[in-house]
């Protein structure tokens, strides 16, 4: 106690708590406000033949919104926004669903077995992520063994009329989202398995001991205490999924983009600055939204259990 | 249901193994309808695993438990009428203490306002109605102890086990909560099984207590008969303190038992136990307060001289630590019943005394 308060009071001569605490807000405005603001700026600026691409005032308006109001009447974007909330949807919902038991199950075994499905599901990370979805790509193809197997069984299930010579999963929205639920599944586990191993067993107990049944039990228990572990994990998978440029680029369907394919594509081939710009800051908005209700509910649980 | 001899509760035989470790050994136990019983013992001693058993959180290795004359074997906690009252209370932190309550009614055939009407009651019964809509974090360890029981009172079980009900609470508020219990008990006529570590809560709580030791059951009885009579010296150190000695037995007279004890100086009368034998060695176990300390030789009793090497005044009572010529150590407790100052008292350090103890004080072990 006596030598943590002389460590403290030791930083604050010297103004090295200032410097402590101010170094991540630097971190921010240095790394992700400033470069934000020059979006916002990019995206009501004017594109131009020059290099860079774009240009305030001069014979322009000094504030252009032309990329915005693209935004909201060209199609293909609101079709983009659309395919990439769907698909981000999908699949954290899918994670979701596989990645509950799946956290269950890591807090309900012993404890060497705890670490090795731990370290399991962190494994993949430690393989390029690139290798990982052209793996994918080579699974899903027409000849793969793969397709072959899922083909067999589809041709069993249906009826004659319906047989295939493979299924199309390549440039599919159905790739698109089970390499993603795929790739993002662990962002899901973890969190969903950090709220999940803080509850206490005994709960479960006085529950069962009150007359409800396992199932019961955990509707009643389990469930409504891990939801700020399904939030952060849904999080988790959402805004990176709905973001996503790889894995649509690679696997998707090109006629129907996502909206992170069609922000490089405005970048890159297009050269047009602005309108990618407005892309993004919209997309920016429509993640932050959610990310403010998560907090509010953060902050409101963080309030309710400090008392 | 029941036979019309047949206990409430009645433990046949239960044993208990994790692995190799065996946790409960051939426990037999009965209980009777509206009893408070509590199984006392060290950690380890097997009674937590015992309340489970009751709980039917677990399956005993071997031996049965019949609760009113059925069969417990296979019953799933959810289906047995029995609740139980966690240590640590284990209240469900994201509903209120009214909720809390309410949890187990919900599976009773019950319209709202009954089961409303019950919240009420047991919200009432342990004076928390104020606090109904309070989460289990807004009130105190105290009020929380009290929401666990009523929860697990709600339902009105038949049984009510009590893991460690006090052990949470400071010492003021657990001598309060102790009478609590005990008055709520007598209203609802619940019988209770406590489990606890803490003799005095024991022996101020329960009817009955059998005191564990290794997953065995060492003796059974009221608080009284476990004090006054136990049966072993591992029960006679257990419940309040003892001074032991080894001794043998070299006859009987008069309807006492005679006893050779070296560290006292030869010969002392105890009262006669059924079964010793001339020549058997046994243990003296003599409790503080049956001691008795004067300056002069005392005309009657079991007698011997020697000095005080320590004392500790609490007040009311007194400690003394007397070393004897054999150089035991014998403690003594005097009651400080007269009032005056530190030269009026019985002996100083380092004096001479006489310490002495009736036959009917002697207790005598042979386990």
């Amino acid at each position: 106690m006596e030598h943590s308060s002389r460590l403290s009071r030791w930083f604050d001569r010297r103004g090295w708590s200032d410097i402590i605490i101010g170094a991540p807000y630097v971190w921010l405005v240095v790394l992700f406000l400033l470069p934000f603001l020059i979006v916002v700026a990019i995206s009501v600026a004017t594109k131009t033949a020059t290099a860079p691409p774009f240009s305030f005032g001069g014979e322009h308006p000094l504030v252009n919104l032309q990329g915005y109001q693209r935004l909201l009447h060209d199609t293909l974007y609101l079709r983009a926004f659309l395919t990439s909330l769907t698909n981000a949807g999908i699949a954290m919902v899918l994670c979701l669903l596989l990645g509950y038991p799946m956290a269950l199950a890591l807090t309900r075994v012993s404890r060497s077995w705890r670490n090795i499905l731990l370290m399991l599901v962190i494994l993949p990370f430690w393989t390029s992520f690139l290798l990982r979805v052209y793996a994918w790509m080579g699974l899903m193809g027409k000849n793969s063994w793969f397709n072959a197997l899922l083909t067999d069984a589809w041709n069993w299930v249906v009826p004659v009329d319906w047989a295939v010579k493979s299924i199309p999963m390549m440039h599919t929205n159905f790739a698109v989202v089970l390499v993603m639920v795929y790739t993002y599944l662990p962002f899901m586990i973890l969190p969903l398995y950090a709220s999940l191993e803080r509850l206490d067993p005994t709960l479960d107990e006085a529950a069962l001991d009150l007359g409800s049944r396992p199932s019961r039990v955990f509707l009643d228990v389990t469930l409504p205490q891990s939801v700020p572990g399904i939030i952060a994990g849904g999080l988790l998978v959402f805004i990176p999924a709905a973001g996503e440029l790889v894995i649509p680029s690679l696997v998707g369907n090109a006629a129907s983009p996502m909206i992170g394919r069609v922000i490089s594509d405005e970048f890159s081939s297009a050269r047009d600055w602005p309108m990618a710009s407005s892309v993004a800051v919209a997309l920016l908005l429509l993640m932050v939204v959610p990310m403010m209700l998560y907090s509010h509910y953060q902050a409101k649980a963080e309030g309710e259990a400090g008392k | 249901m029941s036979a019309p001899d047949e206990p409430f509760l009645r433990i046949e035989g239960v044993s208990k193994s994790f692995g190799t470790f065996q946790a409960v050994r051939d426990v037999s136990l009965t209980v009777a309808k509206g009893e408070i019983f509590s199984l006392l013992g060290g950690s380890g001693c097997g009674k937590t695993t015992l309340l489970r058993m009751l709980a039917g959180f677990e399956e005993p290795t071997s031996g049965r438990i019949f609760l009113d004359g059925r069969d417990m074997a296979g019953v799933p906690p959810w289906s047995r009428p029995v609740h139980m009252m966690f240590q640590s209370y284990a209240l469900f932190p994201h509903m209120s203490v009214e909720k809390n309550i309410a949890y187990g009614l919900k599976h009773e055939a019950m319209t709202k306002a009954q089961r409303d009407d019950r919240v009420r009651e047991m919200l009432d019964l342990v004076q928390l109605s104020q606090f109904a809509a309070r989460k289990p974090h807004q009130i105190s360890g105290g009020q929380r102890q009290r929401v666990a029981l009523a929860r697990a009172l709600a339902r009105q079980p038949k049984l009510l086990l009590l893991d460690e009900p006090l052990a949470a609470l400071d010492k003021k508020l657990r001598e309060h909560t102790q009478f609590e219990l005990m008055s709520i008990q007598a209203r609802t006529g619940v019988t209770f099984i406590v489990v606890t570590h803490d003799q005095e809560e024991a022996m101020t709580l329960s009817d009955r207590i059998a005191v564990m030791d290794r997953g065995r059951v060492m003796q059974v009885g009221s608080a009284t008969e476990i004090y006054e009579f136990p049966n072993s010296r591992f029960v006679a150190g257990f419940i309040g303190s003892i001074t032991s000695f080894e001794a043998r037995v070299t006859g009987r007279e008069g309807g006492q038992v005679v006893l050779e004890v070296p560290a006292l100086g030869g010969r002392v009368l105890a009262r006669d136990v059924p079964g010793v034998v001339e020549g058997q060695a046994v243990t003296l176990a003599l409790r503080p307060e049956k001691l008795r300390i004067s300056k002069d030789r005392p005309e009657t009793g079991n007698a011997v001289e020697g000095m005080v090497k320590d004392l500790a005044y609490f007040g009311k009572d007194s400690l003394y630590r007397i070393v004897l010529p054999s150089g035991a150590l014998v403690s003594a407790h005097a009651v400080n019943a007269r009032r005056g100052d530190e030269a009026t008292r019985v002996a100083d350090w380092d004096d001479r005394v006489w310490l002495s103890f009736d036959p009917a004080a002697a207790i005598v072990l042979t386990e």
